[in-house]
């Protein structure tokens, strides 16, 4: 699904990717683990296809094709989603129209054919209950007032309507009490699939008890130093950052 | 309709004319220029009666005394006013006979703006008799209206026809002497829409014109009037688009309405005139002069405006609060993309008593637009409790594009209440980020927060016009990305 390999990329002429390498398969969910400043968002910004995140060398194939070579829009419709740390505020345009423009763009870019706004609701309404989104929620401006759990919430709803092959969660736990820290867990719980990957990153191990994965790395100064099953997250809680990184170098 | 179809056979003949495809339409010119013989001309060729020559010609001798304002902000090389012709008409009217003669990218434009094939056969000047039966379509419309008492004319039909009704209003809201672009209106007008609504009727239908430019090197004045009697109510809505041309056009149209007691006007208009190029080449120079009068008692005018279009916008729909308790209303959508020059706003003059006014002002710049809001709030002594309250908010799209707002407010009575609001902001790279990420390419991405940033004026447009305003709001951003 995707191969990405000695991945090297800046930001600002600041390298911050020094090397990376990292195979994620099919069904598969992958956690990045790492401190403050490692290059976790940068990873998930540069997959995305952000303006200002340069890929200076290395590759990344998605599906067998070269990611680099694709816009971001384009990306989207091929299946790569991030669910992002800080969702954005859109004013005057609705959730629900957001959904549905966005839902059309893809299908449109698949050749698929578009769906009215019935068959969008529909489609939202099927999957918004579990999530706690309401009707009322999606009248409103996109995330326009939303308090963190909703807009989380929402980004996992996104994640549930548009059905990607690589979904990228970036510090979804972030800001996240207990409660909608399990709710948005089982919402990403519920999406894993045999055709579907997953990379979870995240800071603390709190949400890997909830999303439990199948591989988990270390991201250290651009660089995945090391790697596990499940079972390394915990040490990381226990001994933190400090000792896994100096014992990796 | 009638004042339309003329337009539009006057513009599809001089395309024809320009490019040379028909070389044996003879075209009735006045000779180029402007002078009193030239007014006479008009006046003639109209067949009006003497009132309405004298009332002209008083226009043109004062406008020869007059000066081009130049307080605006905005840059133009100085028009020769006499390097123009100031009326082109048809000597017979040939149409085209199938779109298929039609210029493939004016209809790609209507495609864009989603206008049905009919319209786009009205608009393109084709004879839509035999495959669109427009001349039924009209009757039928026409018999609904008289069947109202309601007068939806071309203006000089207007003159012709009701004479009284023209006399008694024409020049009470922008008074000849109003200013330089209006004056000189007065004295050249062509044509324009006359609607007459009696007491206490509320117009069946939505009332709407088409307008298109006229030929090249040629002025446009159209001149409308627009009267609700007691009790009545009525919904205007203009278009207005334009064929891409080299050089720059003038246009300078004066709107008049007047709302008598308890009589409610909403003016809406989705000005989309061509803007020229995307290195400022060509483009309709737009001077226009929209007043509306609260004649009456709890009367109410609402102006709703798109402004996509124009090289050069100076156009400042205003209210004048007479009545006690009358409610002026100004929603307006200014784009300005490229080399575009926007400065626009309204006047909110309040006279009467408990009179109340609303401003929502929506300005987008991008490319290397200027965008001016302008506009005064003016409470008199004798206007006790008046209310207003204006939201000026600007986006920028790109680094070299310009906002500015100037808002002048003057309260002579201590009762006033007045509040103004206004923000500035950017479309935010997180914002288009997060489109994109979603699968919305960068183009969709801008009409889509564009449109969400101007919610509160489109939510005023009447229904089948917001969809139309929606998608020119992203036609005229195309580019500013990227």
């Amino acid at each position: 699904m995707l191969e990405i390999k000695d991945l090297h990329a800046a930001v600002d002429g600041k390298e911050i990717l020094k090397g990376l390498s990292l195979t994620v398969n099919a069904g598969e969910v992958h956690a990045i683990m790492g401190p403050n400043g490692s290059g976790k968002s940068t990873l998930s910004y540069v997959l995305a296809g952000r303006a200002g995140y340069k890929i200076t060398s290395g590759s990344i194939r998605y599906r067998g094709e070269d990611l680099a070579a694709l816009a971001p829009e384009e990306r989207a419709a091929k299946g790569i989603f991030l669910a992002m740390q800080y969702p954005v505020e859109i004013p005057g345009v609705t959730t629900l129209t957001f959904l549905k423009t966005a839902l059309n763009a893809q299908r449109r870019a698949r050749g698929e054919s578009e769906l009215d706004a019935m068959g969008v609701l529909k489609r939202v309404r099927a999957r918004a209950s579990e999530l706690k989104v309401s009707e009322e929620m999606l009248k409103r401006a996109l995330n326009v007032g939303f308090s963190g759990g909703e807009k989380k919430r929402l980004e996992i709803l996104q994640m549930a309507l548009f059905e990607p092959r690589l979904a990228i969660l970036d510090e979804t736990d972030s800001g996240l009490d207990i409660d909608a820290l399990k709710l948005v867990a089982e919402g990403v719980n519920a999406l894993r699939a045999p055709e579907r990957a997953m990379l979870v990153i995240t800071h603390y191990q709190r949400l890997l008890q909830y999303i439990v994965p199948d591989r988990v790395h270390v991201l250290s100064a651009g660089r995945i130093v090391r790697e596990g099953g499940p079972e390394l997250a915990h040490e990381l809680e226990a001994k933190g950052y400090e000792d896994i990184v100096r014992s990796a170098a | 309709m009638a004042a339309v179809e003329t337009r539009e056979k006057v513009s599809a003949l001089a395309e024809k004319y320009k490019y040379g495809f028909v070389t044996d339409i003879e075209m009735e010119r006045a000779p180029k220029g402007l002078s009193e013989d030239t007014v006479r001309y008009i006046s003639a060729k109209k067949g009006e009666p003497d009132w309405m020559l004298a009332w002209r010609l008083s226009a043109f001798r004062r406008w020869v005394e007059m000066r081009e304002p130049n307080w605006a902000r905005v840059h133009y090389p100085k028009i020769d006013y006499q390097d123009a012709y100031y009326y082109a008409a048809p000597k017979n009217t040939p149409a085209k006979q199938s779109l298929d003669e039609v210029d493939p990218k004016l209809l790609e434009t209507y495609n864009k703006l989603g206008i049905p094939l009919s319209e786009q056969m009205l608009l393109a000047g084709v004879a839509v008799d035999a495959v669109f039966d427009s001349v039924s379509v009209a009757t039928t419309f026409k018999a609904k209206l008289n069947e109202a008492g309601v007068i939806f004319c071309p203006i000089s039909e207007a003159i012709r026809d009701h004479p009284d009704l023209v006399r008694k209003y024409l020049g009470t809201v922008v008074p000849v002497t109003d200013n330089f672009f209006s004056t000189l209106n007065s004295a050249v007008f062509s044509d324009g829409t006359f609607v007459f609504v009696p007491k206490g009727v509320r117009c069946p239908m939505e009332l709407s014109t088409y307008f298109r430019i006229n030929a090249s090197e040629t002025g446009q004045f159209e001149r409308t009037l627009i009267i609700a009697d007691e009790g009545s109510y009525v919904s205007y809505l203009e278009g207005c688009t334009a064929p891409k041309r080299d050089e720059n056009q003038l246009h300078a149209a004066v709107v008049e309405l007047v709302a008598l007691d308890g009589a409610e006007i909403k003016y809406s208009t989705v000005q989309n005139w061509y803007p020229g190029d995307e290195e400022g080449k060509g483009g309709i120079y737009n001077f226009v002069t929209k007043r509306g009068d609260c004649r009456g008692r709890d009367s109410k005018i609402s102006w709703t405006q798109v402004e996509t279009g124009s090289a050069i916008t100076w156009k400042y729909p205003s209210c004048i609060l007479r009545g006690d308790n009358s409610v002026g209303e100004f929603y307006s959508i200014a784009i300005a993309n490229h080399y575009q020059q926007a400065d626009t706003g309204t006047k909110m003059i309040h006279l009467g008593r408990n009179t109340r006014s609303r401003i929502v002002s929506k300005g987008i710049s991008a490319g290397r637009a200027q965008n001016t809001y302008r506009g005064l709030v003016s409470v008199h002594p004798k206007a006790a409790n008046a209310r207003n309250h204006t939201q000026c908010d600007s986006l920028l799209i790109g680094k070299q594009c310009g906002a500015h707002t100037v808002p002048y407010i003057e309260s002579r009575n201590p009762s006033a209440r007045i509040e103004h609001e206004a923000t500035t902001s950017k479309i935010a790279e997180d914002q288009l980020f997060y489109c994109l990420q979603r699968g919305i390419n960068p183009e969709e991405a801008v009409a889509l927060i564009v449109n969400g940033f101007c919610k509160e004026v489109l939510q005023q447009l009447p229904m089948e016009f917001a969809v139309e305003a929606q998608k020119l709001v992203g036609i005229s951003l195309e580019g500013s990305v990227g």
